[in-house]
Parts: structure tokens; C-alpha cells; sequence
């Protein structure tokens, strides 16, 4: 039997992309459905009713949620080009660094866009201290997973898209090729990779896109 | 038997210090516990944890692991010969993760803030969301478990020490606040649950007592603020 294979995303959200892109790496066939988070479908809210977020994977009617379980349910259920190295030792090191990404790098990111003055003073150097962790980790390899791209990667891939637009929104320069020569390299060779280029998102819709987080993130609150 | 050259660097009232023990006793491995001292960090964790620099830390071999349930996944996956901590199926696995995220991410936040809540209204209302959470474990259970005593189904696995690990922490806010978290009424399938959890071999002298842990709890509000 064939496998039914949908995905809930958006146009925009990086945490979908990491799907699409394990999908494609694995040559599956899938069904992309977009959705609007401002009305969001049945399906999506009948499929993930805990958070009401995309991306969601359907397979064969069966719903998972959260991009990097999703990862590992993808990668535990096609073995082609495997995403995970087989070293317990190895995974856990992936693993490690895709929850750093998620749970410290990506805020740190975001408090950069969304402050000013004083307040994106302090949010700077938190966010080039994370990314040094990272710039150390990559250490002599072309990409965290070796030669070709794995967990890691994905886990970390919307940095190479999304940064760039930042530093493009709030003028700000994160990524300097002479203090993150390592990261500079892995963006270049991330964004070569044929089943990333091919799937960016619109660049200028995101760069108006990034903007707008930050004008409204940024707007003064109402007075009651 | 030699010991299998495990360490663990944690403290005792750390529920995810806790999910390490618990799946090291469930493969039966030994291991030697270096208890770190509360208010200071030690040479070596801050030498295996430099990142976050928290403990649990496992070094295996001289090599590190950080983060408990990345920890407990290892642990799974390199001593095959005792029980699988998660289960077989990609599924069923997937929803353990998911599961035990929820866990970590959105359930133990809201058990952080009713302890910390001022005021019956901000209480009521921590309390409201610790509630709901439970009824979502609670169905968790039921669609994890199928009927059977664990999460993982006959035996302990990855939920079951996901959550199980907070047990003590439930009991204490539970005794703190006198109010009940785990209902037998209300929570059925985790009321009987977490008393097999409790007495469970891997797990009984692992989770603190409560009325060890209700007294940390007083000594730590006594210490003043700095």
C-alpha cells in the first residue's frame, strides 16, 4: 500500500520547511496543505489539538506534531538517506544541539529582531554567544552531519535564510565571516544543498514579512 | 562485576536527574552518583556541561551527555540487552516524544507556577492550568497505554519516566497546597498509574520522599533573598 503522506504548513514557518526538506531528502511523496493561522482549518485543529500549530505530518491518517519529533518519526520510518548517524554517542550529540537551536539559539535570535535601544544592546551578545557554541561545534566538518546534511542541519537550516534577513531588518550584523567563519561556510554549503534551494520561501515576502514582526513587536502598547 | 564506567552528575531532588537514574536501574546498570552541592556548580560539570552547565550530565566512558531525556534515549539505545525504554513501534514512539516534551515544555511550567502563584485568584487559576494538563495526560494514558499498567504498555518506558520523574514534586505541592492533582474520580487512569510507577523497583529509591522534599522546599523560602 502506498503511504498517504499530508503536511500542514504555512508559507513562512521555518519548523515546516524542516519537514519538507526531510521528506524530499528521503524522496517521499507528499501533500502539502497551507494553512491560514488566523482561521485555521478543522483538519489542522483536529489533528493537533494540543497546540493548534503546523507543522503537523499525516501518514496514513495517523497525525504527529512538533517538528523535531516529527524528524525522528521520519527518520525511523524511511531508512534511505538517513539523517541521524548510527553512534549512540553521535545521536545524542545531534540531538543535543537541535534542542540548543530550538530552545536557546532561536529566542536569543528573535529578542535581537524584536527590541531596541538598550534592550537590543543586551540581546545582541546573548545571541553571538549561542552561535558561538555552534561556529565551535562544526569544528572541520562541512556540515554537522558529515559529509551530507543530517538532523542538525535541518534542525538549525532556517538560520541560513532567516538570519541574513534579520541583520537585513534591524541592521544589526550577527554573523561576521571573519568571527563565524566556520558558520558562513555552513550557510553557503547548506544553501547549495538542491532540496534547500528549492524550497526557500519568497525572499522578499519574508524580508516584509520579518518586518512586520518587528514593527508590531515593536508598536507601542494600547493605553486603556 | 565492574562497573561499567557510568557517572552521574546530579542531585537527588532533580527530577531530571531522576529519568537517568531511573532508566540506568531499569538496564541494570551501575553507576557512581556525584551529587553536586546546591548554590555551587562543580569543575567537572562545568567541564561536561559547558553549554547549559546543569545537571543531569552522564559521562559514559569519559564522554559526556547532557539534557535528561537525550540522556535516557541514549542509555536505550546502547544497553539493548535489558527492557526498551521507548517502544518498538515509529508511532507509538513518536507520541512518546511528543508526549514527553508536552511534559517538559507545557506541563511543568504550570506545576512551577501554581507553586510560586500569590493570591487565590492567581492560585485558582494556576491551578485551573495545572488541571487541564492532567486531563491531557490522562488521555495520553489511556491512548499510550492501551489498557495496560505503563505508558510504555507492561513495562516502565520513555513517559512513564518523562512524567513519573515530577511524582514527587506532585506529591509535594499536592500535601503543600492540600489540594489533589492525580484524582482517583477525575484521573482514574493516572491515579493507579502512578502508584505502580512509585513502587515500581527501578523507581522507589530514586524519587525523593515527599516529606524530604516538602522540608527543601521550606528550607530553600527561609534562605533570604540575595
Amino acid at each position: 500500500m502506498a503511504d498517504d503522506l499530508k503536511v500542514f504548513r504555512t508559507w513562512s514557518s521555518p519548523f515546516a520547511l524542516r519537514i519538507i526538506w526531510a521528506l524530499q531528502l528521503k524522496g517521499l511523496e507528499y501533500e502539502t496543505i497551507f494553512e491560514d493561522l488566523s482561521q485555521k482549518s478543522p483538519l489542522l485543529l483536529q489533528y493537533n489539538p494540543t497546540y493548534k500549530k503546523v507543522p503537523v505530518l499525516v501518514h496514513n491518517g495517523k497525525p504527529i506534531s512538533e517538528s523535531l519529533v516529527i524528524l525522528e518519526y521520519i527518520e525511523e520510518t524511511w531508512n534511505q538517506n538517513p539523517l541521524l548517524p548510527e553512534d549512540p554517542y553521535e545521536r545524542a550529540k545531534a540531538r543535543f544541539w537541535a534542542k540548543f537551536v530550538d530552545e536557546k539559539l532561536l529566542q536569543s535570535v528573535i529578542d535581537v529582531l524584536v527590541t531596541e535601544g538598550n534592550k537590543q544592546e543586551e540581546a545582541v551578545p546573548r545571541a553571538k554567544e549561542n552561535l558561538k557554541y555552534i561556529e565551535e561545534e562544526l569544528k572541520g566538518n562541512k556540515f554537522f552531519g558529515g559529509a551530507t546534511i543530517g538532523f542538525t542541519d535541518i534542525a538549525l537550516g532556517w538560520t541560513a535564510r532567516w538570519l541574513p534577513i534579520i541583520e537585513e531588518v534591524t541592521g544589526i550584523k550577527l554573523i561576521e565571516a571573519d568571527t563565524f567563519p566556520r558558520i558562513s561556510e555552513w550557510m553557503q554549503n547548506f544553501c547549495d544543498v538542491p532540496v534547500i534551494k528549492a524550497n526557500w520561501p519568497p525572499y522578499d515576502k519574508m524580508v516584509t514579512k520579518v518586518q512586520g514582526t518587528r514593527e508590531k513587536c515593536l508598536a507601542p502598547k494600547g493605553t486603556n | 562485576m565492574a562497573s561499567s564506567d557510568v557517572k552521574v552528575l546530579g542531585a537527588g531532588p532533580s527530577p531530571y536527574v531522576n529519568r537517568v537514574q531511573i532508566a540506568l536501574n531499569l538496564k541494570s546498570v551501575d553507576y557512581e552518583f556525584l551529587e553536586e552541592k546546591f548554590g555551587s556548580k562543580s569543575e567537572l560539570l562545568l567541564k561536561s556541561n559547558p553549554v547549559h552547565k546543569k545537571i543531569p550530565v552522564m559521562i559514559h566512558g569519559g564522554k559526556p551527555i547532557c539534557e535528561s531525556l537525550i540522556i535516557v534515549q541514549y542509555i536505550d539505545e546502547v544497553w539493548t540487552d535489558g527492557p526498551s525504554i521507548l517502544p518498538s513501534d515509529p508511532y507509538d514512539r513518536a507520541m512518546a516524544r511528543f508526549w514527553a516534551a508536552y511534559v517538559d515544555d507545557k506541563w511543568w511550567p504550570t506545576l512551577r507556577g501554581l507553586r510560586s502563584a500569590e493570591g487565590e485568584e492567581a492560585k485558582a487559576a494556576a491551578l485551573e492550568q495545572v488541571k487541564e494538563g492532567m486531563v491531557l495526560l490522562e488521555d495520553a494514558f489511556t491512548k499510550c497505554g492501551k489498557g495496560k499498567d505503563f505508558f510504555g504498555g507492561d513495562t516502565i518506558g520513555y513517559l512513564d519516566i518523562a512524567f513519573g520523574s515530577f511524582l514527587g514534586w506532585v506529591r509535594t505541592t499536592e500535601k503543600m497546597a492540600d489540594i489533589k492533582l492525580i484524582d482517583e474520580a477525575k484521573t482514574p487512569g493516572l491515579f493507579g498509574w502512578a502508584e505502580r510507577f512509585g513502587s515500581n523497583a527501578a523507581v522507589k529509591d530514586v524519587i525523593p520522599e515527599t516529606d524530604k522534599l516538602v522540608e527543601l522546599v521550606k528550607m530553600m523560602a527561609a534562605k533570604p533573598k540575595a
